[in-house]
């Protein structure tokens, strides 16, 4: 039986005497180094190249070729040798392919003398190495085994051997090249690979013959990364990307139908190199969609940055404790009171407390490079409802088939780094509302504003979620009431009445206030009813099913005891319906209902026109400042936006 | 090469490669107890618990347990809490991982520890044991039995402290007394 191993797994040999096959699709050096048992190669004498292909109880060919056989016998090979490691390199100075991620992934199998397949290996995911180490045999306990290592060297051969604790690993690499060289003179070209003798297997064990593609490129048909900065498919596109193949199988696949089930692979990072961190891709999480799989992601890096701000964070608070503590020891130090020594070990404290705080804000760094370089891939690869209103993808936007899985309201970020924003992304339908804070008192830049002025950017900032909540609803599905009392925001509700995309005009006084709440209270007992009775179909014709949004201006202006009631109501029984509210409101000025409303508030999602540090992550605790997303300077996003929300349902004819 | 190991014994372990540990994972497994009564209702379940403490300079900074399974910087995780224990077959039936390269700078050693929280000693469970694995490769490093050993209720496991630029385990196998690792605090801070 044949074990078809992954990078790292192992498998024990049943006998000593074997052949191991190697079949690459071009050109490469094949090799073998003898280690001891502490995985030390001895010397030159113990490794096997084209320039000196034998060794006791080992051979390998003499020249670069597209499939080998190394002939092994175990039992033969020098006393103290514990370990064969099989090389491969692809040769220099041909004219061939200088990386394996331009090669089909080579295949190796371990047999016995009868050509029985023990073991088999295929080497996927290499990308800019040039030199891989690919199987290892190696004694345990008196049994052989075999592992499947896959280790690649971007450094090409001089680097795997140095690896390897080859002394004169540059010259000898150099040597080894030179006899290839002279190899590759006698040699034949190989034969094209032709599809059904494809030995290249997936490591994954896909059933079909495909001829050895990359990983199937991303599911969503827009392109989702930059592509100076996305890597891109070293070959032809996957069975993934739409269109027909010329050489291909005819794909049935409907082109737009993109969420089907089974979902596409992500798009996979490609494997990073020795010594630094793999690149980032967007989409790179788990999930049944794009959309989900962006969700997951940005929520991991979310994770991530409050994570490592944490080790940050708690290595600072430590140096700081532990200098305080020496400070106060070499200050009740008698001894320290002559001469200088309590200025040095002040001085020594201080050097500690810098030394850590220093290693700890390098190791910081590395991570917030990390990030900003994902962010800096993710960013531009988001979908209209995940992406801030700078995001190109606003302008072409079209309202969607169904709703998205989330909807972007902010920004977060962190005083270590205040410019790696993570996206705050809620989930859709909403499951709570949300207050914008109008109140000057709610936070530092809210206090340094005047009260007209930050009204205004409260109502904006509404306007704008709500813009938002409309664009990323299918036509129709999504219906915005308004009340604004006083009728003091007209400025900012501007676009949205323009547009023509509200339920009516935005209700004026407490007659106004009343009908509203009436209208919308009647939709949830009606709807709360039907879900209960299991009616839903006896549901009155007029009544419209869709999701209803409340924008607030100015509470409790215009409010008595009765509305205050209904809203209250409308803020615990509504999202469970498909009712939220969008409160613009200023605590303190609804403090004459005293702690009535406490459970109102609590139960909004609290979000500020300007920036403010008052959400706190669910992982540590972290005070993330919250910034809303603000339309670019001069950009007309918003207007073409609900001008497309307008035009959209027109034609769905609602 | 797995190592046996007996209560007290401690030994510098590297990779065998001599290489330094990237990643460990402490994994712990007893067989749940035997039914007892009717429906079996009257069973008293054997509840075995893992932890890992954070220390730095021996200041405990962050445990990780049933009740906070994430280290605050991420570098270590409880993969969840077993009240019953498994089948015996000698999988884990807890496990903490670390990522040692994760680790905050200022995280010199991290202790792992065993608790019985229903109180059963060593002796009475069966099949008890836990082990150190270089996450990496999956090659054991160090494993006690633990069923058989006498009259305690925890174990101060081993430690994996800094050396150098990497990371080396140092088995402990230390018997002590307690319910959680609090308890277990005056018995770790001997071996730090």
């Amino acid at each position: 039986m044949t074990a078809e191993l992954v990078r790292g797994q192992n498998h024990t040999l049943p006998q000593t005497r074997l052949e191991i096959r190697v079949s690459a699709g071009t050109p490469v050096v094949a090799g073998a180094t003898l280690g001891d048992e502490r995985g030390t190669v001895r010397g030159v004498e113990w490794i096997a190249h084209p320039g000196s292909p034998q060794l006791p109880g080992l051979e390998v060919s003499q020249q670069a070729a597209a499939d080998h056989r190394l002939a092994v016998d175990l039992e033969a090979l020098p006393v103290g040798a514990h370990r064969v490691t099989v090389l491969l390199a692809l040769p220099v100075g041909a004219g061939g392919p200088a990386r394996f991620g331009a090669v089909p992934a080579p295949f190796v199998a371990v047999t016995g003398l009868d050509g029985a397949e023990i073991a088999t290996f295929t080497l996927t995911g290499l990308d800019a190495e040039s030199a891989v180490s690919a199987l290892e045999l190696y004694r345990r306990q008196d049994a052989w085994k075999v592992r499947a290592v896959g280790q690649g060297y971007a450094g090409g051969l001089a680097e795997m051997l140095a690896d390897q604790g080859v002394a004169e690993a540059t010259g000898l690499a150099g040597s080894i090249q030179e006899a290839v060289t002279r190899g590759l003179a006698r040699s034949v070209a190989p034969p094209p690979r032709t599809q059904g003798g494809d030995r290249v297997r997936h490591a994954a064990g896909s059933a079909d013959h495909r001829p050895p593609t990359p990983p199937p490129a991303p599911g969503p048909p827009e392109p989702l990364t930059d592509p100076a900065t996305a890597p891109q498919p070293h070959t032809a596109p996957g069975p993934a990307a739409a269109g027909p193949a010329a050489d291909g199988p005819i794909n049935y696949a409907h082109p737009r139908r993109q969420h089907a089930a089974p979902p596409s692979p992500p798009p996979t990072a490609p494997p990073a190199q020795p010594g630094q961190a793999a690149q980032p891709v967007a989409g790179d999480a788990t999930g049944w969609s794009m959309d989900e799989r962006l969700y997951n992601q940005i929520w991991g890096m979310f994770e991530d940055l409050a994570r490592a701000v944490a080790a940050y964070r708690s290595a600072v608070d430590f140096a700081e404790s532990r200098m305080d503590q020496e400070l106060d020891r070499a200050l009740s130090d008698p001894r320290n009171r002559i001469g200088g020594a309590g200025d040095r070990a002040r001085e020594a404290a201080r050097a500690k407390r810098d030394e850590l705080t220093s290693r700890a804000r390098e190791a910081l760094d590395r991570d917030l490079a990390q990030l900003a370089a994902e962010a800096a891939v993710v960013e531009p690869a988001l979908p209209a409802a995940y992406a801030g209103w700078g995001n190109p993808v606003w302008h072409a936007h079209r309202v969607p088939m169904e709703i998205p899985m989330a909807l972007r309201i902010g920004d977060l970020h962190l005083p270590e780094r205040t410019d790696l924003r993570v996206p705050l992304l809620v989930r859709l339908p909403l499951e709570r509302g949300i207050w914008v804070d109008s109140g000057r008192t709610a936070s530092e830049a809210a206090a340094l504003m005047d009260t007209d002025r930050l009204r205004g950017l409260a109502m904006e900032t509404a306007v704008a979620h709500a813009a938002r909540l409309l664009a990323v609803y299918p036509p129709g599905e999504f219906s915005v009431h308004v009340i604004d009392p006083a009728g003091a925001a007209a400025g900012p509700l501007a676009p949205l009445v323009d547009a023509g995309v509200l339920a009516g005009p935005p209700a004026a006084g407490a007659g106004g206030v009343a009908s509203v709440l009436a209208h919308l209270t009647r939709r949830v007992d009606l709807v709360q009813m039907a879900v209960r009775a299991g009616a839903a179909d006896s549901l009155p014709p007029d009544l419209d099913t869709g999701e209803q949004l409340l924008v607030v201006n100015d509470f409790p202006h215009g409010f008595d005891d009765r509305a205050v009631t209904q809203l209250r109501y409308l803020a615990d029984e509504g999202p469970a319906v498909g009712v939220h509210l969008l409160m613009v409101a200023d605590r303190e000025e609804a403090s004459a209902y005293g702690p009535v409303l406490d459970p109102l508030w609590r139960s909004l999602l609290r979000i500020t026109p300007v920036a403010d540090s008052h959400l706190a992550d669910p992982w540590v605790g972290h005070a993330w400042t919250y910034e809303p997303l603000a339309v670019p300077p001069g950009s007309r996003v918003l207007e073409q936006v609900l001008a497309a929300v307008a035009a959209a349902r027109r034609a769905a004819g609602r | 090469m797995t190592v046996n190991m007996t209560k007290g014994q401690a030994i510098s372990l590297q990779k065998s490669d001599g290489g330094t540990l990237t990643a460990v994972r402490m994994g712990l497994g007893w067989q749940a107890a035997p039914r007892r009564g009717l429906f079996g209702s009257r069973t008293r379940e054997v509840d075995l618990d893992a932890s890992a403490v954070l220390f730095a300079d021996k200041q405990p900074v962050d445990v990780v347990f049933f009740r906070h399974l994430v280290s605050d910087d991420g570098s270590v995780k409880h993969t969840g809490d077993n009240l019953v224990g498994g089948a015996g077959s000698g999988g884990d039936d807890e496990a903490i991982l670390v990522d040692l390269q994760r680790i905050p700078v200022h995280i010199d050693q991290i202790v792992f520890t065993v608790n019985s929280f229903t109180g059963q000693t060593f002796q009475e469970v069966q099949n008890a044991f836990c082990r150190i694995v270089d996450e990496t490769n999956g090659q054991e490093l160090a494993r006690y039995t633990l069923d058989g050993g006498g009259q305690y209720t925890a174990q101060i496991m081993a430690k994996v402290h800094r050396a150098g630029s990497g990371w080396q385990m140092t088995a402990l196998g230390n018997p002590a007394n307690g319910r959680t690792f609090q308890d277990l605090m005056p018995s770790i801070l001997p071996h730090l």
